[in-house]
């Protein structure tokens, strides 16, 4: 796994996941501070009304949501956090590469 | 094309004994752009700084990466010290190997390989980062501390002494907290009151100290030094300005029969009171919820007794907004309830009581006087059963942690017992006797050798009442797990510590963080321990985890001394991560269409309307534009911009899609 630093999951512009995919990652974690936690007053639930759109048009678009998590972990929750890495790493092994991104996306992305 | 440094650091074992560092250096050698790559034990200690600052100057890098630990560990460090060999401190970025890939890594190629990609994408951010300056901020000297405890009140009293203006919040009518309900205190025995009292007149006779009483916050907006705090004060139904606190009202209200809180239900109390006789300030409140004339809307009599007229029924609550600079959280704790014990009969047994019920009836200020009487026939107890850990160290009861107070306070309890009971003998079943303090160990021995109290290392099972006594069922777990039934007047039950009510809440109106217990959370186990993530804002006392007052008296003047030293600042100066909307030059001005849907996407309210005016004076265009003092950077606005008009320095798009390709 490797992490990409933000500040806050609100700066996220879900172009990003698409780009990590497209460039070869075969599963994403999106990651922030909890509903109504946020260190930034308000950011995480405009980055989970994107997700909440961002999530259906992939849907609609044939990509594989195994791919990709969305999940609240705080700074206070270590432990959490492990588990989580451990379980997804674990899916997106048992899933393989993702190699079929490529043709759902088509050329779009190019 | 950039020169850039990269340094990579063992951290001791941390790293070095997973990631193999000498060949991650020679490794990123062949990253373009990267003219010097070096490792070292620790980057981070002076030579290690000192020998970065050389290969600046030496190699004219003009970009460095350090591949260490997290970036909230050193970054200040690392920056500082590239900005004092020359560079723009922004030109300094972190990998943080150390978190990210030797702590939850095994040590191997792959390890060694992640390590060297995750240089590598720090490099290619660095390729895209521009120098920044830090923004300088005003900073108002005005603190504010939340919780009027023994924790509250030392904070208070130390920033005044320092010569800074506080403003003491306590939700309650009184200041004072739990250490005002407790008889003794542990392991000197001294009067909990006649220690606490004297503080509390200080605090409110201080001429840098603004009490507010019977106030809650309700809103905080701003940053570190400019803090906007709106404060409810609770309506108390009377004039404070006119009342003297004669205690005439008091004396007449006819509804006297409410159970009293501050002697935790075992006393009553009238409609209109004050807490405990020396509370500060010594003002009544009117509790509606209780008062005859708010029920039935006759009565008054406190208002025709009054003989300064200061009774106001038609009084409603006043919302205050203050400007402060720091605030200080002393929210401090509450104690499991009795009723959340099954086996103990779900607290329907009068005489099973916990730890702060019988600080009430052992305070000579207490209900009973300080004569020991069980609550249910007044009956002095023969026999009393002191459970520790009720609660605490159980996951059943969602308290895996130790509250810490509890053998301490179970040993004082035994003591004041046999001390005001002579003849009478006292249990205490205990988990471990964890008594680590100064003198701590030496009062427990004095319990167990002086005062003749029983130690019984086992659980209590069951409590049942026979015949007007407490069947306690327990178990001797040092004598093989053998059985111990013992007839019992009275229980206290040393129940858990928790998190106070609504910290929850309060932790979000103030976005600080908390652990998944209710207690805010610190910035750092060990090196900050009164700070919290967010700047600006301290921590004191059982609000962080469960303390005794010692502790609690320390960590306040620790708190105390960082707001002193933020305030010895004329002017703050922030970190430069904030956003900006892109401006060119006329006739195209901004890829800014005005839309303003970053406005409302912004918590802070830092985005404004700038109109861009012709020469003749005629508005072409309504444009954002972001007030770097209120921008806290977080970023939500680069990410709902339609037009990608808004980037936010230090996390740029540019940035982070180099980073990204890089992966």
């Amino acid at each position: 796994m490797r992490v990409l630093r933000v500040p806050c999951t609100g700066r996220i512009d879900y172009m990003m996941v698409l780009k990590a995919l497209h460039k070869g990652a075969d599963g994403v974690i999106v990651s922030g501070c909890h509903p109504n936690d946020c260190h930034y007053t308000s950011g995480n639930y405009h980055a989970r009304r994107r997700w909440m759109v961002f999530k259906k048009m992939m849907e609609v678009m044939g990509v594989d949501m195994r791919r990709i998590t969305f999940s609240w972990v705080s700074a206070a929750e270590g432990a959490r956090w492990a588990q989580l890495v451990n379980e997804v790493t674990d899916q997106v092994r048992a899933l393989g590469p993702y190699t079929e991104f490529r043709q759902v996306i088509g050329a779009g992305i190019e | 094309m950039s020169r850039i440094g990269v340094f990579t650091c063992h951290c001791g074992e941390n790293i070095g004994a997973t990631v193999d560092c000498v060949k991650v250096a020679e490794m990123c050698k062949d990253i373009p752009g990267v003219v010097h790559s070096v490792e070292y034990k620790y980057m981070c200690s002076d030579p290690g700084q000192r020998q970065m600052q050389e290969a600046i100057k030496e190699h004219k890098l003009d970009g460095v990466v350090v591949a260490a630990c997290s970036p909230r560990m050193h970054e200040p460090t690392f920056r500082r010290a590239a900005g004092d060999a020359g560079i723009n401190p922004y030109m300094c970025e972190m990998a943080n190997l150390r978190e990210h890939c030797s702590w939850v890594h095994e040590k191997g190629e792959a390890t060694t390989q992640k390590a060297a990609d995750l240089i590598r994408v720090l490099v290619e951010k660095v390729k895209h980062n521009e120098p920044l300056h830090p923004i300088k901020v005003p900073v108002t000297r005005t603190a504010m501390v939340i919780g009027g405890g023994v924790g509250g009140i030392q904070v208070a009293l130390d920033i005044a002494n320092g010569g800074h203006k506080v403003v003491l919040v306590e939700k309650s009518p009184s200041i004072g907290g739990h250490m005002s309900q407790l008889s003794e205190t542990f392991p000197t025995l001294d009067c909990s009151q006649c220690i606490l009292t004297p503080r509390m007149v200080e605090a409110a006779q201080h001429p840098n100290i603004t009490l507010m009483t019977y106030s809650e916050v309700e809103k905080v907006d701003g940053f570190i030094g400019n803090f906007k705090v709106t404060v409810r004060k609770k309506a108390r139904k009377l004039d404070e300005h006119l009342c003297t606190g004669c205690g005439l009202c008091i004396q007449k209200c006819p509804n006297k029969k409410i159970s009293d809180e501050f002697n935790e239900g075992l006393g009553t109390r009238t409609a209109i009171y004050v807490p405990f006789p020396q509370a500060v300030p010594n003002k009544p409140v009117i509790d509606t919820l209780n008062c005859t004339y708010y029920k039935t809307g006759k009565c008054k009599v406190c208002e025709k007794m009054c003989p300064t007229n200061a009774i106001r029924f038609d009084q409603e609550d006043e919302l205050v907004t203050l400007d402060i600079g720091a605030i200080v959280l002393a929210t401090g704790f509450k104690l499991m309830k009795t009723d959340a014990f099954p086996e103990y009969g779900y607290g329907k047994h009068k005489d099973i009581i916990d730890g702060m019920q019988f600080e009430r009836l052992a305070s000579a200020s207490g209900p009973t006087s300080g004569v020991m009487k069980r609550p249910s026939d007044g009956r002095s107890p023969e026999t009393v059963v002191f459970i520790a850990c009720s609660g605490s160290r159980d996951r059943a009861k969602g308290v895996p942690y130790c509250s810490k107070i509890c053998c301490m306070y179970t040993a004082k309890h035994a003591m004041l017992y046999k001390h005001k009971v002579h003849s009478g003998k006292a249990y205490v079943f205990y988990m471990d006797i964890r008594a680590a303090g100064k003198d701590y160990d030496e009062f427990v021995r004095r319990a167990i050798e002086e005062d003749e109290v029983k130690y019984i290392r086992g659980r209590v099972s069951k409590i049942y009442e026979e015949d007007g006594k407490l069947i306690v069922m327990g178990a001797d777990t040092l004598m093989g797990g053998e059985p111990v039934v013992i007839k019992a007047d009275m229980v206290v039950l040393a129940t858990a510590v928790q998190s106070n009510d609504r910290s929850e809440e309060l932790a979000q109106t103030l976005h600080v963080s908390y652990d998944s217990y209710g207690f805010f959370a610190e910035a750092h186990p060990k090196l900050r321990p009164v700070e919290t993530n967010t700047a600006g804002i301290f921590l004191a006392g059982a609000c962080q985890a469960p303390r005794d007052i010692p502790e609690t008296v320390a960590q306040a003047s620790g708190a105390a001394a960082k707001v002193v030293g933020l305030f010895s600042n004329e002017e703050l100066t922030r970190e430069p991560i904030v956003a900006v909307v892109n401006r060119q030059a006329a006739p195209v001005y901004s890829t800014c269409v005005g839309c303003f849907i970053c406005q409302g996407a912004c918590p802070y309210q830092a985005i404004e309307q700038e109109e861009i005016m012709a020469r003749s004076g005629e508005v072409i265009m309504t444009l954002a534009r972001i007030n770097p003092g209120l921008c806290q950077g977080c970023g939500t606005c680069v990410a709902t911009c339609r037009t990608k008009a808004i980037d936010l320095q230090g996390f740029s798009n540019e940035q982070l899609y180099a980073e990204l390709m890089t992966l």
